[in-house]
């Protein structure tokens, strides 16, 4: 298994994920190396061998996590500082000459690895050790660059990754659409594979403490409906959207509260138009949130809004649905394919977004309706299913093109 | 009478479906029912002559001809209002189809709510002026009385059954429920409880389902079901039993079941099938009710509906959100009467079809198995937000109305 992070030494979702599937995996019989493009202790896991591919720490504390795509961090400064990689190409390099090295010792049955991150030292790996690739797609770069062209030499790693792969999974219909349209690689090569979550992660004494958020709370009491996104704020997330939405709202309801928990490049942004629509006391930034205070910030919420222009999955809506939320989600995020009780609406449609936070916000029983179904809904996936998929494309028949014949 | 008899019941609704009646229209623009949008999946136009013409035309075209090739033949039909409101404006010739077959005399048309609603279970008053206006509207449109009762989603307990006894109709219909008739079979004519002269006829689920809901199911073990088939089984359970109760939505044909599951000649041919043998006939509703003395008395003093297993009301007012709408709903009649505007009026009674809070049913949509074709909406949520937003238009129309008033009378 070729990864870029695990918990603890994770930036976002992608960690998480690979963290549950290695489990659910090694639970169903498979035995694993995963590789790390970082040294830290992982002394939690039991259920596989985690690798080191270099010394660096973990490498999102240089701001090259999962998520990076600007391109002075991709292409690097010619600045040498000793154990600090000078660019993330840098590490990428490393990491599949560490590859290469475990050729000598090792022998594997199946490479799966995650997204343009590791698919390089994947395509290495599927050369050395002769076996076939899987590519698991978490994001693509269109996703990351939310809407704008994005990085020329992601995209070419990415393209090259997929049509190197045997199979390919993605974690929703709309990630494997980005696949065959973008790419223009063929439907049956890609498998949907949706992510779930793992409430037995959760740690089961946690309450709610209403003293973390008590300027909410105190709205709250006074009638007031909370909607609230937990999210980097980056353009991929549409929160410019999410604001408009939610100031369209407050004209139809004035007990709006807002409140953003995350950070982000966008923040002041954000803040700006916050004031330039005149809901800047209505809206609430908490900045980057871990821990109690994370859970805390859905624990107070009455409506989650994930507002992303394309969000490949999006794991929190399901973090959100377990701590009782209604939860409301643009058609462009992936989670939207495995609930029911939700709202959708496009990412740009703030009317639509707006009237949707008014209506949950003037009817209990809607509010109600919403939380209390998607509380049977969120844990339909399990990480056991997905395990099982997996293994069937590990070993399922590579993908080789029909022979069409020759048009001469 | 001693020949075997089927009872062919049929119903005709189309319901004024609500727009994408958005919070930004509330207040402003106070029509809620007509999408701009032809093309919209929420058009009532649009949905009206699809449905026109996949099941009201050539149905009505079938249902013709029989009645033109077989004396004997003979059915009864409930017709909602609005479906005769949107027929008018939309598809005068349907409207003229079915006065067609009812001249024939051989068709007789069945009383119910004007808009489709389950104001029995709300307000009495507002039942009955909903009952009245149906009647009226079909003398006015066909020249006919009706005498038989049918409420809506065939709704019914016993205190529906003793007041359409006071009213004076002849005939009630209601489901032929398992858990209510227990050992004893639909196939014959009760009595409700506490009544004095009316008569209750009461569905064949089985045989009628195995139309409106089977009939083009493969999964189904006795697809494909042929006119010959379905001939032994009617013949079977009418074995020493008076009369049959088919009842069924009339877009069963065409529309439910599609052309081309073969529905129409299999209709066609199995009314020829039954009346080639002389003990065997059609009768309409009045008429089963004249020839039949009632056997036995049934009390159902629990509501049953004709939907789903349950068979009770729990699809259109099981959960919070339906109960709320129709709380909020039937809380304005008295200032909505008052107002004595009739379009205020007459959009305030749109509000109340069944169909608004059938959209808002979630009793199978978490398990994905949704209401799908039958709802114009993308989630039972979506078709609460859009009726509320309504609703509360017209709450502010009613306040719009007294404020003018007070302002009349200073004036």
């Amino acid at each position: 298994m070729l990864g870029w992070e695990l918990p603890p030494h994770n930036s976002g979702g992608l960690g998480v994920a690979c963290y549950h599937l290695s489990k659910a995996l090694a639970n169903e019989g498979a035995s694993i190396d995963f590789v790390v493009p970082y040294a830290a202790p992982h002394d939690d896991i039991d259920f596989m061998n985690v690798r080191s591919a270099t010394h660096f720490s973990p490498i999102h504390k240089f701001g090259m996590g999962a998520y990076t795509t600007d391109t002075t961090t991709v292409k690097g400064i010619p600045v040498e500082i000793p154990g600090v990689p000078s660019s993330i190409r840098e590490v990428q390099s490393k990491y599949t000459q560490y590859i290469e090295t475990l050729v000598e010792t090792e022998q594997y049955d199946i490479i799966h690895a995650h997204d343009w991150l590791t698919a390089e030292a994947g395509i290495r790996a599927k050369e050395l050790f002769d076996i076939p690739l899987v590519i698991h797609v978490h994001a693509t770069e269109f996703d990351r660059a939310g809407g704008e062209s994005g990085n020329p030499l992601i995209h070419e790693i990415e393209y090259q990754g997929l049509m190197m792969a045997d199979r390919i999974l993605a974690v929703s219909d709309i990630t494997k659409n980005i696949i065959v349209d973008k790419y223009q690689i063929p439907a049956e090569k890609v498998e949907v594979v949706h992510n779930a979550i793992d409430t037995t992660s959760f740690d089961d004494t946690y309450v709610y403490d209403k003293r973390t958020y008590t300027y909410l709370e105190s709205l709250k009491n006074d009638g007031y409906t909370v909607i609230s996104a937990v999210t980097r704020l980056t353009v991929q997330k549409g929160l410019t959207h999410l604001m408009e939405g939610f100031a369209k709202a407050t004209t139809k309801h004035e007990k709006l509260a807002l409140l953003l928990a995350g950070d982000g490049e966008q923040r002041d942004e954000l803040i700006r138009l916050a004031a330039k629509y005149g809901v800047s006391d209505r809206v609430i930034f908490a900045g980057f949130v871990r821990g109690k205070q994370w859970r805390d910030a859905y624990s107070v919420s009455d409506i989650f809004a994930m507002s992303s222009v394309s969000e490949p999955f999006g794991l929190t809506a399901l973090e959100a649905a377990h701590h009782n939320t209604a939860l409301i989600m643009t058609k462009q995020s992936g989670v939207s394919e495995v609930l029911n009780s939700i709202f959708t609406y496009d990412f740009w449609d703030t009317d639509r977004l707006a009237n949707q936070i008014v209506a949950i916000a003037k009817s209990d029983a809607l509010k109600n309706s919403l939380q209390e179904n998607v509380l049977r809904e969120y844990t339909r996936v399990s990480w056991a299913d997905i395990a099982k998929k997996c293994l069937n494309n590990y070993s399922a028949p590579s993908h080789e093109p029909a022979f069409e014949g020759v048009y001469a | 009478m001693s020949k075997q008899s089927i009872n062919l019941y049929l119903h005709v609704h189309q319901p004024f479906r609500i727009r994408e009646y958005s919070v930004f229209d509330t207040a402003i623009n106070h029509n809620y029912f007509d999408e701009p949008d032809y093309f919209n999946r929420h058009n009532n136009e649009r949905i009206f002559h699809k449905v026109a013409d996949k099941s009201y035309r050539p149905m009505n075209a079938l249902l013709k001809h029989l009645l033109n090739t077989h004396p004997e033949f003979k059915l009864s039909l409930s017709i909602s209002g609005t479906f005769i409101e949107q027929a008018r404006v939309w598809a005068p010739d349907v409207l003229e189809d079915f006065k067609e077959l009812v001249s024939t005399g051989r068709v007789e048309i069945l009383s119910e709510t004007y808009y489709h609603s389950l104001s029995f279970f709300y307000s009495r008053d507002e039942f009955e002026r909903q009952v009245e206006a149906h009647r009226q509207l079909i003398r006015d449109t066909f020249g006919v009385e009706t005498k038989v009762f049918r409420n809506t989603e065939l709704a019914y307990n016993d205190a529906l059954a003793q007041w359409a006894d006071e009213y004076g109709f002849s005939g009630i219909l209601a489901e032929g429920w398992d858990p209510v008739l227990e050992w004893r079979s639909p196939n014959f004519v009760y009595q409700p409880e506490g009544t004095q002269n009316i008569k209750l006829l009461m569905k064949n689920y089985k045989l009628s389902d195995d139309l409106a809901f089977r009939f083009s199911n493969r999964g189904w073990p006795e697809w494909p079901l042929t006119a010959d088939k379905y001939e032994n089984w009617v013949a079977d359970a009418l074995k020493d039993q008076s009369v049959l109760n088919l009842f069924m939505d009339y877009e069963t044909f065409g529309e439910h079941q599609w052309e081309d599951t073969g529905i129409f000649e299999f209709f066609g041919e199995f009314v020829q099938r039954w009346l080639s043998q002389p003990n065997r006939t059609f009768s309409t509703a009045s008429e089963s009710i004249q020839y039949n003395e009632a056997v036995g008395t049934i009390s159902m003093p629990q509501t049953v509906t004709w939907a789903d297993s349950e068979r009770d009301l729990t699809a259109w007012l099981g959960n919070d959100m339906q109960q709320e709408a129709m709380r909020y709903l039937y809380e304005i009649e008295g200032d909505v009467l008052a107002t004595n505007d009739i379009d205020l009026i007459a959009d305030w009674r749109k509000l109340q079809q069944s169909d608004h809070t059938y959209y808002m049913c979630t009793k199978w949509f978490t398990d994905g198995d949704v209401h799908a074709y039958f709802s114009p909406y993308q989630s039972p949520y979506d078709a609460f937000l859009y009726f509320m937003n309504a609703l509360r238009d017209l709450k502010w129309r009613i306040s719009a109305h007294s404020a003018q008033q007070s302002e009349d009378i200073r004036g």
